[in-house]
């Protein structure tokens, strides 16, 4: 479903005198439906540059990186955000949203940005944000003013609302309480199960281990940089 | 109208004032229910390119093809007929897209009567419905728009463009001016109208925040040209051209 090859990325930073960093060289990865992969090592190796190339946040400097039949690298903003509309998910690690907007609704746009029916699409989002144990009482209030924790969970509710095929996790069970962790990685496992290609971080190793069918080092993609 | 063909598309435009570039060598595609955002600092030519791309300005040089026609090439009352049915144009001033002496549901209903609407009941019931749309409410109907608020107005001038349903919506700067609760209400309604429309959007704004949260696409100017054209979030986040660079990281959050 994921197969990225060859990668590389560099940042020219302009107001900086042009000084080039060179981020990332010969990336590879293959992600099979049904399948999660962890990328791992250490802060500042790459992770995250890696996760947004693939959801076409960061520009790739050279390589390709197909999603279903769409090269990603090379890929028109129309093809991209149609990709992300119908295949490709993405749960950053911070939610960003229209302010006022209510958390229901939060949830459920993915949906009526496919054209499912609002109140087919508004039941979707309150069973997922029942399941994660978000208040019906904050159901109708714009999530800005939420805590951390529950901010993550609308996120992750909104991340999960349509069955992508291909799902990107940026540290989804960070700042949860071991109850919230519990339903979030049973939302992965049923991800899994309907057959979605998986590409996530984890600090939490024992969340890892138990969702993740193998690890990929980034660290082995870190160009040689110039003393 | 299908989803594979744009529904605008622009090639070399340019447009000179005096010896002075207004703006030049733009080319761009806008597909239908898409958004396009226009940044760029002061004077660096998006309300030119605006103008010109809704025939408010006549462009020196370039095509702009509407549906596959060339909007330059029509006669004058083809494209006003084209800009009072298909397109609609909110002004950043609403003084500029309002009739100040109309009450708030004239100004709706005069829309509807541009286009052929006679049944006096049925274009009050439409412009009553359009108000609250925008959450006006019913009892302002009779209200003349100097009464409202600024953000008011200005949802009265989207009502009053909108009510035709037009396919392509210009917009310069809707949300300038206003206080930010406001400005957030207003984003929050235009982002279901172009949902729940389908509607394409040019929209020009230099608050990266509202094009971030509003555009799909985002093209970045200086001193008449396009410097940079992407997804939004990739020109904000990881901006290919210096002056991006130096445009979002002299933000402090967008
Ligand atoms: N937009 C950007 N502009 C410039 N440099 C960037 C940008 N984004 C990332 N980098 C650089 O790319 C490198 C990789 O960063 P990245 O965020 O991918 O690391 P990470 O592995 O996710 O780290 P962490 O575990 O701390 O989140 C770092 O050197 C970082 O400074
Ligand atoms: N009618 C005019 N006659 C002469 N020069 C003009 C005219 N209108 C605009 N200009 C010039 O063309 C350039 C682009 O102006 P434009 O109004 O398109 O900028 P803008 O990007 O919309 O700026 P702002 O953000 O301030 O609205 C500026 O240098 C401006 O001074
Ligand atoms: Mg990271
Ligand atoms: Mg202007």
């Amino acid at each position: 479903m994921i197969r990225i090859e060859n990668l590389s990325k560099s940042f020219t930073l302009h107001n900086q005198s042009g000084v080039v960093i060179p981020v990332m060289a010969g990336a590879h990865l293959a992600v099979q439906p049904g399948e999660c992969v962890a990328l791992t090592g250490q802060s500042g190796s790459g992770k995250s540059t890696l996760m947004r190339m693939i959801y076409g946040n960061y520009l790739a400097a050279g390589g390709s990186i197909m999603v279903g039949d769409v090269d990603v690298a090379k890929a028109s903003p129309r093809e991209i955000i149609r990709l992300r509309r119908e295949t490709l998910g993405y749960v950053s690690q911070f939610l960003r949203v229209v302010p006022r907007v209510p958390t229901r609704t939060v949830v459920a746009e993915p949906l009526l940005a496919l054209g499912i029916p609002s109140d087919q699409a508004h039941a979707r989002a309150e069973h997922l944000l029942e399941q994660l144990n978000i208040p019906q009482r904050l159901w109708s209030l714009s999530p800005t003013t939420f805590s951390g924790g529950e901010q993550q969970r609308v996120n992750i509710a909104r991340g999960f609302a349509h069955d992508y095929p291909a799902l990107l996790l940026d540290e989804p069970t960070a700042s949860l309480d071991a109850k919230n962790r519990e339903v979030v990685l049973s939302l992965i496992e049923a991800a899994k199960a309907r057959g979605a290609a998986i590409v996530g971080i984890f600090h939490d190793e024992a969340a890892r281990d138990r969702v993740c069918d193998r690890t990929v080092d980034v660290t082995g993609f870190t160009p040689q940089r110039a003393a | 109208m299908t989803q594979d063909q744009p529904l605008l598309s622009v090639r070399d435009l340019a447009k000179m004032y005096g010896g002075r570039i207004g703006c030049t060598d733009v080319s761009f595609d806008l597909w239908p229910g898409e958004v396009l955002g226009i940044v760029g600092e002061s004077g660096s030519g998006k309300s030119t390119l605006l103008g010109c791309l809704s025939g408010q300005l006549a462009a020196d040089r370039g095509q702009i093809l509407y549906r596959g026609r060339d909007t330059r090439q029509m006669s004058e009352p083809e494209r006003r007929l084209l800009s009072r049915t298909e397109w609609a144009f909110v002004h950043q001033n609403p003084r500029d897209g309002l009739r100040m002496g109309v009450s708030a549901g004239g100004n709706v209903g005069e829309r509807l009567m541009a286009v052929g609407a006679r049944h006096y009941g049925d274009i009050r019931e439409t412009a009553t419905d359009w108000l609250g749309r925008v959450e006006i409410s019913a009892e302002r109907i009779d209200d003349r728009p100097r009464q409202f608020s600024g953000g008011m107005q200005q949802r009265l001038q989207i009502a009053r463009n909108l009510v035709t349903s037009p396919k392509l919506v210009f917009m310069d700067e809707p949300t300038g001016g206003l206080d930010v609760s406001v400005q957030a209400r207003l984003l929050d309604l235009l982002r279901g109208l172009v949902r729940d429309m389908g509607l394409s959007v040019i929209i020009v704004t230099h608050d990266l925040a509202v094009a971030r949260l509003l555009a799909d696409r985002l093209m970045v100017m200086k001193d008449g040209h396009v410097i940079e054209h992407g997804l939004t979030d990739q020109v904000l986040d990881d901006p290919q051209a210096a002056y991006t660079q130096l445009l979002v990281s002299s933000v402090l959050q967008v």
